[in-house]
């Protein structure tokens, strides 16, 4: 196999699973940061308990998530380098901003929280907390404006045959990014909230802490609501943006490949690489308007567009029938967790099918950045750079050999990470190690 | 100008990553020799325990800024030491997880698996880098396109190697004398002693490293031409006299400190020598990779550099400040009732 195809099978194996334990240290960082302010604020013990017992979990996902982001920094120039050298100007000062201004304060507070219960009043190691909370979604910010840029490069000049740097504010302030921050970051937050709510479901059926894991579970409840409605209602304004910026990610998307007004849905449908295998029982107009809210608007179809400049359709279509069927179910799930909060021991059914909805959100993460992704393909910087014109000079055996112990070496530590988190869900609160 | 002023703080940053995850790096390396029973190797990881993520970051930084101000060189860099790099980060990452790991499952079978992780990702890093670092003062097979020639084994020459047991005995010996700050009784006095048998081993690797760079390298290039630069060479060499001085007077934060600015020292000798190239090719100097237009131009644009050392200026003292605060903070010795990890 070639350089270029191992590349983006480790670039995509490397994040994945990165991303695997990112959202939850986004999401439960700042929920940890919450109870000890409550621990502060009243004084109950509960609350120290909770931060300490969700603090365990999240610092074995924590770890994973630092060493393999590691791995990301380095792709670029390991895998990417004709990308690097075309684009750094902008890409890389992103990145470096992210590290000085973001990354520094989280790694360094961590050891401070994990060290500090002693050494530091309650409410000093409450605010120490908060830090790396703050940090860490600080972090996203910029990781997801460097990542705007490939989806939406604004603020550049094409000069000394590269892509430079003319307007720092534009590439800062693009409205494509923050609508991915929003989406990551209310995704982050239905994955803490999931996360809580189906281990405080899975003690609660089996009778144990009672008092811990009912208080644990109305705030699993109220996040995953909350998080799980606004991410439904803010990506569709991100889908919109994307049907302005990326239209043709958004024919991939829906499988369209008639441009045409008053586009329809199809209840039924089977994509293919060059057109639907299957397209039954239309909804006159419903894509135009969940796309631009208008039902006359014109919808740009795949036939349109070169093969060459389309996407993978076939991914990119079910992956996001995937992460949108997934943002259906949450919220009614959450809701439902919700409003028999107070009485959940009445519904041991529901009790234990929450457990089973952690992966949820999970799913549906991962998903939606396989639709940003695979539906920006050909392109690395979309409209600007080809990512076949992106990939080092490097031989395709090195990236086999890498790749190979990259998906070795991370499944053992994903293993262990996945047995230490089941026996710390296990031993409960209050347990010595 | 702003090429240059970026130039010398690539070199600082990369400084002060070996200061201070060098004592990490160093200490688990020296774990397997100095830790006789389960309580003094819980007192190595505790030892390091608070601070090696924030030691760590110091090197996503360095990576970072390289990337960020000369992305032509991060390019050829990264892709042309692709496999050392790639050693590099498992080792890293199995050495992360091992701290936050290891002490969660009381079996000893499961703790020898992270102690194992712990030396080899100790190892590896601080033989890689000090190879990797050598190659490049010695120069790398860099074409006009900047894309570099030969693999793995072509760095293991005799040289890189030399680089590479240079970077290992530095660490050890820093991790040493961290140790003998953060531990109490035998083990204090273990490692006080290692660090003072280190001492003229690696003072005489340093000498002959020095020799030895004259002959394989340009570095003393911009020495010659501007004696009064040799003036830096005070700081190492001062650092390592005054590491033996406190280490007999028991001082052990003032020689760890002796030892850290050594440690910079060495590295800013290199840096200043390889000015103004980042990466130097060995088959033409002109397609060496440069700060400036020497060679082949690496660096961002203007707007740029400007940018960014407006964020360096404001953040890194910013960083300094709280990652001080956080060493005062821990600065006690390891007791039992400290241990996290």
């Amino acid at each position: 196999m070639d350089a270029i195809l191992l590349s983006r099978l480790q670039f995509a194996a490397a994040t994945m699973f990165h991303f695997i334990f990112v959202p939850l240290t986004l999401g439960l960082s700042v929920l940890i940061a919450g109870m000890e302010t409550a621990y502060v604020r009243t004084g109950k013990e509960l609350y120290l308990r909770m931060a300490k017992f969700w603090g365990k979990l999240f610092l074995i996902n924590f770890v994973l998530g630092v060493v393999t982001g590691i791995t990301l920094e380095f792709q670029f120039g390991t895998n990417w380098s004709r990308y690097s050298a075309y684009v750094g100007d902008i890409f890389g000062s992103l990145l470096a901003i992210e590290a000085t201004a973001a990354f520094f304060l989280e790694s360094t507070f961590i050891g401070v929280w994990v060290f500090g219960w002693k050494k530091l009043s309650p409410k000093a190691h409450a605010t120490v907390a908060w830090l790396v909370a703050g940090a860490g979604n600080l972090s996203a910010v910029w990781i997801l404006i460097a990542n705007g840029f490939m989806q939406n490069p604004l603020g550049y000049v094409i000069r000394n045959g590269r892509a430079e740097l003319n307007d720092f504010m534009a590439v800062v302030l693009n409205p494509f990014a923050w609508q991915q921050f929003a989406h990551t970051i209310l995704g982050a937050f239905c994955v803490a909230g999931f996360f809580v709510l189906g281990i405080s479901a899975w003690h609660l059926a089996r009778k144990s802490h009672e008092e811990f894991f009912n208080a644990s579970l109305r705030i699993g409840a109220g996040v995953a609501l909350v998080a799980s409605i606004l991410v439904a209602v803010q990506g569709h304004f991100h889908g919109n943006e994307v049907a302005r910026i990326q239209p043709v990610k958004l024919a991939a998307m829906e499988s369209h490949w008639e441009t045409r007004a008053n586009a329809p849905m199809y209840l039924l449908q089977i994509p293919g690489e060059n057109g639907n295998v299957l397209e039954a029982l239309p909804v006159p107009s419903l894509l135009s308007i969940l796309a631009y809210n208008d039902p006359d608007a014109v919808v740009k179809g795949l036939n349109d567009v070169p093969a060459a400049d389309r996407p993978p359709v076939v991914i990119t279509f079910w992956a996001f029938r995937a992460m949108v069927g997934i943002g259906t179910i949450m919220p009614l799930i959450a809701l439902f967790a919700w409003i028999k909060r107070r009485d959940i021991a009445k519904h041991p059914w529901f009790l234990k099918l929450l457990p089973w909805a952690i992966p949820l959100p999970y799913l549906g993460l991962q998903a939606g950045w396989v639709v940003a992704e695979v539906g920006r393909q050909p392109w690395i910087v979309h409209g600007l750079m080809r990512t076949s014109d992106a990939v080092s000079p490097i031989a395709g055996g090195q990236v086999g050999f890498s790749l190979a112990a990259i998906i070795v070496l991370y499944t053992l530590l994903g293993a262990a990470g996945f047995f230490l988190a089941g026996r710390a869900v296990k031993q409960g609160p209050d347990a010595a190690h | 100008m702003l090429e240059t002023i970026w130039f010398l703080l690539w070199g600082v940053l990369w400084a002060v990553y070996f200061a201070l995850d060098g004592f990490d790096l160093g200490m688990g390396m020296l774990k397997p020799f100095l830790a006789r029973d389960e309580y003094e190797k819980r007192v190595i990881y505790n030892a390091a325990g608070p601070f090696w993520d924030g030691n760590e970051v110091w090197l996503i930084a360095a990576g970072g800024v390289t990337f960020a101000a000369f992305p032509l060189a991060y390019a050829a860099m990264f892709s042309g030491l692709y496999t050392a790099l790639m050693l590099l980060l498992f080792a890293l990452i199995v050495r992360g997880v091992s701290f936050e790991f290891r002490s969660k499952v009381d079996s000893p079978g499961w703790k020898a698996i992270w102690d194992g992780c712990q030396v080899v990702g100790s190892f590896l890093p601080a033989l890689l880098l000090g190879v990797a670092f050598a190659n490049i003062f010695q120069g790398l097979p860099l074409d006009q396109n900047q894309v570099m020639h030969g693999g793995l084994l072509d760095l293991l020459n005799p040289y890189g190697l030399a680089g590479g047991v240079l970077f290992v005995l530095l660490f050890l010996s820093h991790g040493a004398l961290w140790l003998s700050i953060k531990a109490e009784g035998d083990l204090r006095e273990r490692a006080a002693s290692t660090a003072a048998k280190l001492w003229p081993v690696l003072a005489a690797v340093i000498v002959v490293f020095l020799a030895y760079t004259w002959f394989a390298t340009k570095l003393f290039t911009n020495y010659m031409a501007n004696p009064a630069l040799f003036l830096i060479l005070i700081v190492p060499v001062g650092g390592l006299v005054m590491i033996r001085v406190w280490l007999a007077a028991r001082r052990f934060w003032a020689a760890w400190g002796a030892s850290a600015v050594m440690i910079i020292g060495v590295t800013l000798f290199a840096v200043v020598g390889l000015f103004p190239a980042i990466l130097p090719s060995s088959l033409n100097p002109a397609w060496s990779l440069t700060a400036t237009d020497a060679g082949i131009k690496a660096s961002s644009s203007p707007l740029t550099l400007a940018i960014m050392l407006g964020v360096a200026l404001v953040f890194v003292p910013i960083v300094i400040g709280y990652q001080f605060w956080v060493y005062k903070t821990f600065s006690s010795p390891v007791t039992r009732e400290d241990l996290e990890y």
